[in-house]
């Protein structure tokens, strides 16, 4: 079943476009993740949806019935904001009834339902406070717990996370994941942390200037980016981007370096637009070996060791930097050569205007 | 434990370097506004004129006062003054920012229009006035004719006059409550708002569930700003009324002003201004504790 269907949907603030014939469909129950930079028009595709701002072309519906000429209060839609909005002059209690008595809710039901929903979200203490007695992540329970007590058809989540410490935030993924298991609710949550993205989503929408770059699991997003922008911004350390100049060879791609060194790739050089391209290589498949045993020969610039792992930045003779991956216990010191093993199965490039190409593995 | 003895003695020179910083107001203020105050206390006490203080009195001039129906009457006309502007302006003044609380080019224009009429003097408002009112052509009296009505003395007649007056004075002040209503209610953050809209509640609903909590200090503001400002009726009724008719517009000040500098009965005139000072004190402090428990409910 469907739950949120985007078709054709555009916005303009005066001259300028933010969102251009843009196409989604989102199942019932599925949480998705609009993620990209800022200023990609994310946040406006989420207030689009909430009906904060009006479209002006395509439609919105919201399982299945068509919501876009709708007020926000009518979509059966409630959100979470960045800085959660909560009602300054209400208690916690008051301010989960307010969408309730608004939508003419009997009271004993009201009251039955914050009952519910704050045990749930372990709040049951805080409702006769007022939101200035919270701290930050207590207003964020009661935010996420006054979207919750509307029972909605669709939650959004506009960048909820922002405002908390590392720590809490941790813990609010973890908790926001269980929410949606328990309630099976569909959900859209906006962020531009990667991090959020990868482990909330059932699927990930990646917005860049205005438009989809990619829709796909986590784990697609990551192995098989559709393009440049895609891969550069989903992963950390960040993806190694190298130019190269391709050959073709016993049917792969052989991209040869700026330093001339050569990494064979799985990408099929039939495939490929152009000679010159740009090769890019996740810091996992590349692991540091003894200086003139790898596929590539370098020196050690940065060494950041992380504990399970060590990243290793290693410039190329001709001074490419490229950020590879050795063990937790790594010997490995600033100004040593190394040589570098690269796995070119794993390896994807890039065409000019941004389009990737992947070996059939991955 | 030097860290405390540090901050003491930084305490002692900052409620001292403090207190230079405030001196010249405070030099100024108590020159100006507490010495008067105490002189004005001490004349109300006594019975003087042009040449002087003659004599002291005790509370003979405020038993005076109570007694005098001229007086009486003013201060009924000043309250009925306050209580006919102050609501109104607070009303029209929280509205008119209400309605123009965009950023719109047509709502900066009309915001400069209304507030235009503040920067007039009390001669020009009731110049403009006059012409409006007047029954012999008018403003008002060439509207009554155009659809066959007979033209309205309002400031002769005695049930007009005020009411008059008090329109005029409103028209001439709404720009202040209404900057005071416009710059609170662009503190009010819009995402408030965009919650109450997903929460489906209503316009008037968000008016009274989200926008009057959040500008209530204002509205405490405006409304003792207004209180202490009405309460000081004087040029408006001077120009064009002179107190008529039958008293019915004399506030008092206008009082205060007649028998202090024209029948130089300075002590009778500094012991009405006594009972001014404590009615306008009174409201003032009333207002005040009545918001202030609203604050903490």
């Amino acid at each position: 079943m469907t739950g949120i269907k985007l078709s054709g949907v555009s916005k303009r603030f005066g001259d300028v476009p933010v969102i251009d014939n843009l196409w989604l469909d989102i199942r019932a129950g599925e949480f998705v993740v609009f993620l990209g930079p800022s200023g990609c028009g994310k946040s406006t595709l989420l207030r689009l949806i909430a009906g904060l701002e009006a479209i002006d072309a395509g439609q919105i519906e919201v399982e299945g019935r068509r919501v876009d000429h709708l007020a926000p209060g009518a979509r059966n839609i409630a959100m979470v904001f960045q800085q959660y909005a909560l009602y300054p002059h209400m208690t916690v209690r008051e301010n989960l009834a307010f969408g309730l008595r608004n939508a003419k809710v009997p009271a004993d039901e009201i009251a039955r339902r914050i009952e519910a929903t704050a045990r749930s979200l372990e709040i049951t203490e805080l409702l006769q406070r007022r939101p200035s007695q919270l701290s930050g992540g207590q207003r964020q329970r009661v935010a996420i717990a006054r979207a919750t007590v509307k029972q909605p058809a669709l939650f959004l989540f506009d960048e909820p996370l922002s405002n908390l410490d590392a720590a809490l935030r941790a813990r609010t993924r973890i908790e926001l994941a269980q929410l949606h298991q328990q309630l099976g609710t569909t959900m859209i949550f906006v962020t531009h942390d990667q991090v959020e993205a990868m482990t909330l989503a059932d699927r990930i929408v990646v917005i860049n200037e205005r438009r989809i770059e990619q829709i796909g699991t986590p784990m697609e997003i990551y192995r098989r980016p559709a393009t440049r922008f895609v891969a550069s911004f989903v992963g950390t350390p960040r993806i190694n981007l190298v130019a190269v100049h391709v050959t073709g060879l016993s049917g792969n791609a052989l991209a040869r370096l700026p330093d001339g060194a050569t990494i064979s790739t799985g990408v099929s050089y039939s495939s490929l637009p152009q000679a010159n391209m740009t090769l890019g290589l996740r810091a996992e498949s590349v692991r540091v070996a003894d200086s003139g045993a790898g596929d590539i020969n370098g020196t050690v610039r940065v060494v950041e060791r992380l504990g399970d792992r060590t990243l290793v930045h290693v410039a190329l003779s001709e001074g490419t930097l490229i950020t590879a991956e050795d063990r937790g216990n790594s010997t490995v010191q600033t100004g040593q050569a190394v040589g570098l093993t690269v796995d070119g199965a794993a390896a994807h490039l890039f065409a000019a205007d941004g389009t990737a190409y992947h070996g059939a593995q991955q | 434990m030097s860290g405390s003895w540090k901050s003491r003695a930084s305490g002692g020179w900052s409620r001292w370097s403090g207190a230079l910083f405030v001196a010249p107001y405070l030099a100024v203020f108590i020159l100006m506004l507490v010495v008067p105050l105490f002189i004005g206390i001490r004349l109300s006490l006594t019975h003087g004129d042009l040449f002087g203080i003659k004599s002291f009195v005790g509370v003979d001039n405020f038993t005076r006062l109570f007694a005098d129906p001229v007086f009486l009457q003013t201060v009924w006309n000043t309250v009925r003054f306050v209580l006919l502007t102050v609501p109104a302006m607070t009303v029209i003044g929280l509205a008119l920012a209400l309605v123009l609380n965009y950023q719109t080019r047509w709502a900066a224009i009309l915001r400069a229009i209304f507030f235009a009429s503040s920067v007039l003097s009390v001669t020009v408002v009731t110049l403009i006035w006059r012409l409006v009112l007047i029954p012999e052509g008018g403003l008002a009296a060439v509207l009554a004719k155009a659809i066959n009505l007979q033209p309205v003395a309002f400031l002769s007649e005695q049930a007009l006059a005020m009411p008059s007056v008090a329109l005029t004075t409103i028209w001439w002040g709404i720009g202040l409550p209404m900057v005071l209503f416009l710059a609170a209610l662009q503190q009010v953050p819009r995402d408030l708002y965009e919650a109450a809209a997903l929460d489906n509640a209503s316009k008037a609903r968000m008016l009274r569930s989200i926008t009057l909590p959040s500008i209530r200090r204002t509205l405490a503001l405006v409304v003792i700003v207004e209180v202490i400002l009405q309460f000081q009726l004087f040029g408006q009724p001077q120009l064009m009324t002179g107190g008529g008719p039958n008293n019915s517009t004399r506030p008092v000040v206008l009082f205060i002003y007649e028998t202090g500098w024209k029948q130089w009965q300075l002590g009778y005139a500094a012991a009405a201004s006594q009972i001014l000072f404590a009615m306008i004190a009174i409201a003032a402090m009333v207002q005040y504790f009545l918001s202030s428990r609203k604050d903490a409910a």
